[in-house]
């Protein structure tokens, strides 16, 4: 290689190590705040150097707080509530969502049937409502039906999207016509055509739609900080930035319980990471 | 139409969408229907309403805080387009070109921020900015020599470039990731004919490149407006002192406006008007870009 292009490869690869290191910084500074003692908060950047690492500096003080448990009006309320909470929530909506949306998906893709221009159409202009538009209404509508404060109120509104509709519409466009006539002609009900036929065939699509859905859910915050009062009901977002006015002196508290609100999305994400990063792309590349 | 179209005989597709039509009836097109009324009503909680007319419209146009909010947010907008893209174009060009090997860590590395939620964010980030102690005040000091004592959060002038520094640190890496996309689905041969015919680095670029990703590069720059314009959970977490207002309202977003108006005062009629106005800017902005890049269809 050239002189002058190795020095452009070098370049190349010290902007890309450096933007790394300013995305990785801070959660590597998260990390050590959330394991340092209180008293040693701000006496190092990071991690104590190895020759002053010790229980003193480092320990579980900050999650054995957190996990204390809080003091209500309605009993003392644990850590691992929200958590739960949280996990239940996400877990709820994503797997209601993942049914809902790939059925509607499917009949609008492979049936025929009066109407479905007009509902293709609507669907679309939909997905052009800021939902901000719908928050005062939509809560005024809760209060009515008396679902605010309560877990039914916030998965009910979301167990079919339009934007969750049209990906599986898209999806299952692929899926060839001869199949699903020959799972007629053998007998098979429409229900099990959608189930047994056409649900596996769409299945990198309903991966990539999961974690999409089981993100967005996990860290919503809007919605349940409006419609859950009861401190038993609140997620780890909503309780999470109370803290923030709770534990202003000793912020290793809230911190660890930032530093475990990441962990199960991150997890996911490593997991199923090239699922993820292409189905976030596909609708916007191909379109 | 040449063909009467074949009709499917049977409920089987009405039955799969029914539970998407039954949420959006009762989820979106009432509560839309909703906000057309509410938008002309006080209201003290759900419980009462009174008929104000136009008085909410009226009330944002006089208030110096919505401009205030307005202000903030549109500043954010640019910034989002003109600071963010530029930047999540350049590490995905410096990423496309490279070989594949570190290729997918550092993508998965630059993304990553994208895992956390805005709330998480800014407590994250309500922590850094801490001055003396903060890593941001302390990196900088490193290596200017300025800013180890600075109030990020309590000095008006620097709370929007806080937010703006914030932002950065996610979505770089989330546009990124779609121009990297759009980068892979271009035309080789195009830029080597153009290189050929002596075109240097920059106008390869901006005559080849980015005109064969056009389509990409209006969704994200649409997208990402949109998105400032929802701006709210990030300053929130951000200045929970002052519940996302800041000093002064420096970091008072359109949303925290709404937010405030609906839910903490309890008037969803002005937080409907509010939220009219939102949807009109994003409308608009969708209409302009949509139109710009159908005038460069044509040349």
């Amino acid at each position: 290689m050239k002189p002058a292009k190795l020095l452009l490869g070098g370049l190349r690869y010290s902007v890309l190590a450096a933007a790394s290191v300013a995305v990785l910084a801070p959660f590597a500074w998260l990390v050590a705040a959330a394991f340092k003692d209180k008293a040693y908060l701000n006496e190092y950047l990071f991690f104590p150097p190895l020759s002053e690492l010790s229980a003193k500096t480092v320990n579980l003080d900050n999650f054995r707080a957190l996990f204390a448990g809080d003091s209500t009006v309605n009993g003392t309320v644990y850590f691992w509530q929200y958590v739960l909470n949280s996990v239940f929530l996400a877990t709820t909506t994503t797997l209601v969502q993942l049914v809902f949306c790939s059925a509607a998906g499917y009949a609008l893709a492979k049936f025929e049937f009066r109407g479905k221009r007009a509902l293709m159409s609507f669907m679309l202009l939909s997905m052009m409502i800021p939902g901000v538009l719908l928050f005062a209404p939509v809560y005024e509508l809760m209060v009515t039906l008396h679902l605010v404060d309560t877990f039914t109120g916030l998965v009910l509104p979301s167990i079919a999207t339009a934007y969750g509709t049209f990906l599986f519409r898209q999806a299952c466009l692929a899926v060839p016509n001869e199949m699903i006539d020959a799972g007629r002609v053998d007998g098979c009900s429409e229900l099990r055509i959608y189930l047994s036929l056409v649900m596996p065939l769409v299945r990198p699509m309903s991966g990539a739609f999961c974690l999409v859905t089981f993100l967005a859910t996990w860290n919503a915050f809007f919605g349940p900080s409006v419609f859950l009062h009861t401190q038993s009901q609140l997620t780890l977002p909503v309780i999470l930035n109370r803290y923030i006015g709770v534990y202003t002196n000793q912020y290793g508290v809230f911190l660890a319980g930032t530093l475990l609100a990441i962990v199960p999305p991150a997890i996911l994400f490593f997991a199923l990471q090239k699922e993820f990063i292409s189905g976030l792309t596909s609708g916007a590349v191909k379109g | 139409m040449n063909t009467p179209k074949q009709y499917y005989r049977g409920a089987a597709p009405w039955l799969l969408l029914a539970p998407y039509l039954v949420v959006t009836l009762v989820f979106t097109l009432y509560p839309l229907l909703s906000a057309a009324v509410l938008a002309f009503y006080q209201t003290n909680g759900p419980a009462s309403r009174a008929f104000v007319g136009l008085d909410n419209f009226g009330f944002l146009l006089s208030d110096p805080v919505f401009y205030r909010a307005l202000r903030n947010t549109s500043i954010f907008a640019l910034c989002s387009v003109f600071v963010q893209l530029p930047l999540s174009m350049g590490l995905a060009m410096l990423l496309n070109s490279g070989s594949s090997g570190w290729k997918g860590v550092f993508r998965l590395i630059l993304f990553s921020p994208n895992l956390v939620g805005q709330i998480f964010v800014g407590i994250l980030f309500s922590v850094l900015f801490t001055p003396r102690y903060g890593l941001i005040n302390r990196f900088l000091h490193a290596l200017t020599g300025w800013g180890l004592e600075q109030q990020w959060l309590g000095d008006p002038a620097l709370v929007m470039p806080a937010i703006v520094l914030t932002a950065l640190w996610v979505y770089v890496g989330f546009n990124m990731i779609f121009f990297l996309a759009a980068l892979q689905g271009v035309d080789k041969s195009l830029e080597e004919a153009a290189r050929i015919d002596g075109a240097n680095r920059l106008q390869v670029f901006w005559n080849v490149t980015l005109p064969s990703m056009r389509h990409v590069v209006v969704f994200v720059v649409i997208t990402s407006v949109i998105g400032s314009f929802q701006l709210f959970e990030l300053p929130l977490a951000l200045l929970p002192t002052s519940n996302g207002r800041g000093p002064d309202n420096s970091g008072l977003t359109v949303i925290g406006y709404l937010y405030d108006a609906a839910f903490n005062v309890g008037d969803l009629g002005l937080g409907s008007a509010v939220g009219w106005v939102v949807a009109f800017v994003i409308l608009l902005a969708s209409a302009l870009q949509l139109r710009l890049t159908g005038a460069t269809e044509e040349t």
